[in-house]
């Protein structure tokens, strides 16, 4: 066979294996856009739900899954970071740093459902928080951390060496030239990879079931003091979530239309990661743009 | 195959006190691990000239270089004394950050930050305390009509430094080192990534430099260093063989391998 035929043949068999990756994709998200956006309506994504059938809209727990992100991203970035920035800068090569290397590695590959009981023992049980907002956030951190982590430190490591070397030759300290020259450097990527696990933490389902629980109390829109049980903003309160109301609608809830119901509230999450994906590019470009200046 | 010298055999100046030195190395040694890189590195530098190193890829040229302000810090073990205004600065105590602002340094491929050209020159002015925006703006005029670029680029000082071309860009690093105000210039191979109008171009803003700054150059281009350096040391495997003034060195070498070298034998 000649070069020209073989690289042919590989051409064709690595289009054909793109394009089956693409059509699954495109497949899946055609699937679920079809079967759940009729169902979608202002009232669903606003209404409460009815606590016994599992009926009724997803406001609640459309809020819920958005302050469950934001605080678990309010804990994971600042010490991803920190790891992170240790991991690529600070560490020396010895067994330690492999030590730190191979733990992150193993929390990594922990099952989600593995750290949502781990949560619900320890802080649900043990420290008595009960099924709460704050549990699942501290869960969800366990889950993310390794991931963010691990994406900071890459980031950061591919900012070339001599950046690093321009810094420190204009008597800049290594945290300075860290945080002024680096950090910015690869912040596009480090805000893509926040972004990306966001989508990932909005869509966790089995980490939360023990932890954030299954219920989605109603909550007063009108009263936003943290410390009230039932503002929405209270972190010691139950929160179910949209993934996990995907789960239980579809496990027991006793709604006559659950099919509907899991399928709008899939419909919804989808759209919400996707939007995350397309935000991570954006954010991601347009960062790169504002840091170097470059139009 | 490379012929073997003596490294007893050498014929390196010195200079009498009459002489005013920028600085100075004493019995310099550096290891990477176990490996003995540089020997016993004794050379002087005098003031306000171009000092030139020459010598083949792996002669230990760079390093030697990069030990003067410490950037070998964590990289490699020195020994030995480095004398700066009358200071040894190879000591554990001394403030590397404070020298490396006295000592700047220019590096072989262009390193500006992706920064605009303004913060490229200002960073680290900032960060070192200048807040004044005037002085600031003082600062960056001074540096970039320095190293002759003043005239390409200050209609778009907020440009994007890496929209540069390679010359421009080292031209940059040139103003960002001097814009601190040192006064030892470090430029280690500097226009080893240039094309040849680049080159010229770095040459000149260096002769024009000299009026200012001490400068020390490591070149692979021995063109390069008998065009623009007064002094010029020769370098081979970690030895300094032979450092004489420029128009000696290649006119009249004292031992032979700095002959066999000059004359194209090896290297």
């Amino acid at each position: 066979m000649n070069a020209k035929r073989t690289d042919l043949i590989a051409t064709i068999v690595i289009d054909l294996i793109v394009a089956s990756v693409v059509g699954i994709l495109f497949f899946l998200l055609a699937y679920i856009l079809t079967a759940g956006l009729p169902h979608v309506s202002w009232s669903f994504l606003t209404g409460a739900t009815d606590a016994f059938s599992g009926a009724g809209g997803i406001g609640v727990q459309l809020f819920n899954s958005f302050y469950l992100l934001v605080l678990t991203m309010l804990i994971s970035v600042p010490i991803s970071l920190g790891a992170g920035i240790y991991l690529a800068e600070y560490a020396k090569d010895n067994w330690r740093t492999s030590l730190i290397r191979s733990a992150i590695e193993v929390l990594s590959s922990l099952p989600s459902v593995v750290v949502g009981l781990f949560g619900f023992l320890l802080f649900v049980v043990k420290f008595k928080i009960g099924f709460s907002v704050i549990s699942g956030a501290i869960a969800l951190t366990f889950f993310n951390l390794p991931l963010l982590t691990r994406n900071i430190e890459e980031s950061l490591s591919a900012v070339s060496r001599s950046q690093r070397e321009a810094g420190l030759s204009l008597g800049l300290s290594k945290w300075k030239t860290e945080l002024g020259i680096i950090l910015p450097v690869a912040l596009p990527g480090i805000v893509t990879g926040i972004v990306l696990s966001a989508g990932r933490v909005f869509g966790e389902a089995a980490a939360l079931i023990y932890t954030a629980g299954q219920s989605a109390p109603v909550t007063n829109f009108a009263d936003w003091n943290p410390m009230d049980p039932a503002s929405p903003l209270n972190p010691f309160r139950p929160a179910e979530t949209l993934a996990v109301h995907i789960w239980k609608v579809n496990t027991e809830g006793l709604a006559s239309n659950a099919a509907a119901l899991s399928a709008a509230a899939s419909a919804v999450l989808i759209i919400a990661v996707l939007l995350f994906n397309l935000g991570a590019r954006l954010l991601g470009t347009y960062l790169y743009r504002r840091v170097t200046a470059s139009k | 195959m490379l012929k073997q010298y003596s490294f007893e055999e050498t014929a390196v100046q010195t200079f009498d006190d009459k002489t005013s030195l920028a600085m100075k190395t004493e019995n310099m040694q550096v290891f990477y691990g176990e490996n003995h890189a540089m020997f016993d590195a004794n050379l002087a530098f005098p003031k306000n000239q171009i000092t030139a190193l020459i010598g083949a890829s792996g002669s230990g040229k760079s390093t030697y270089l990069r030990s003067l302000n410490r950037m070998n810090d964590g990289i490699a073990t020195v020994t030995g004394k480095i004398w700066y205004h009358g200071v040894n600065i190879n000591e554990p105590g001394v403030n590397i950050y404070e020298i490396r602002r006295h000592i700047g340094m220019v590096f072989q491929r262009p390193n500006p930050f992706a920064k605009s050209i303004r913060e490229n020159i200002v960073y680290a002015l900032r960060a070192n305390g200048l807040k004044k925006k005037a002085e600031l703006e003082e600062r960056i005029e001074q540096s970039l009509k320095g190293a002759a670029l003043w005239d390409e680029v200050k209609d778009n000082l907020d440009k994007s430094a890496l929209s540069l071309s390679g010359g421009q860009q080292q031209r940059l690093c040139i103003a960002r080192s001097i814009a601190m105000a040192p006064d030892v210039l470090l430029l280690d191979e500097p226009c080893s990534a240039l094309d040849p109008i680049s080159t010229v171009k770095v040459e000149e803003t260096l002769l024009e430099l000299q009026k200012k700054y001490t400068i020390i150059i490591v070149t692979h281009n021995m063109q390069q260093a008998s065009r623009i350096s007064s002094q010029c040391a020769f370098f081979h495997l970690g030895h300094i063989m032979e450092y004489a003034p420029t128009g000696t060195m290649f006119s009249n070498p004292q031992i032979p391998v700095t002959q066999d070298y000059i004359a194209g034998s090896f290297g």
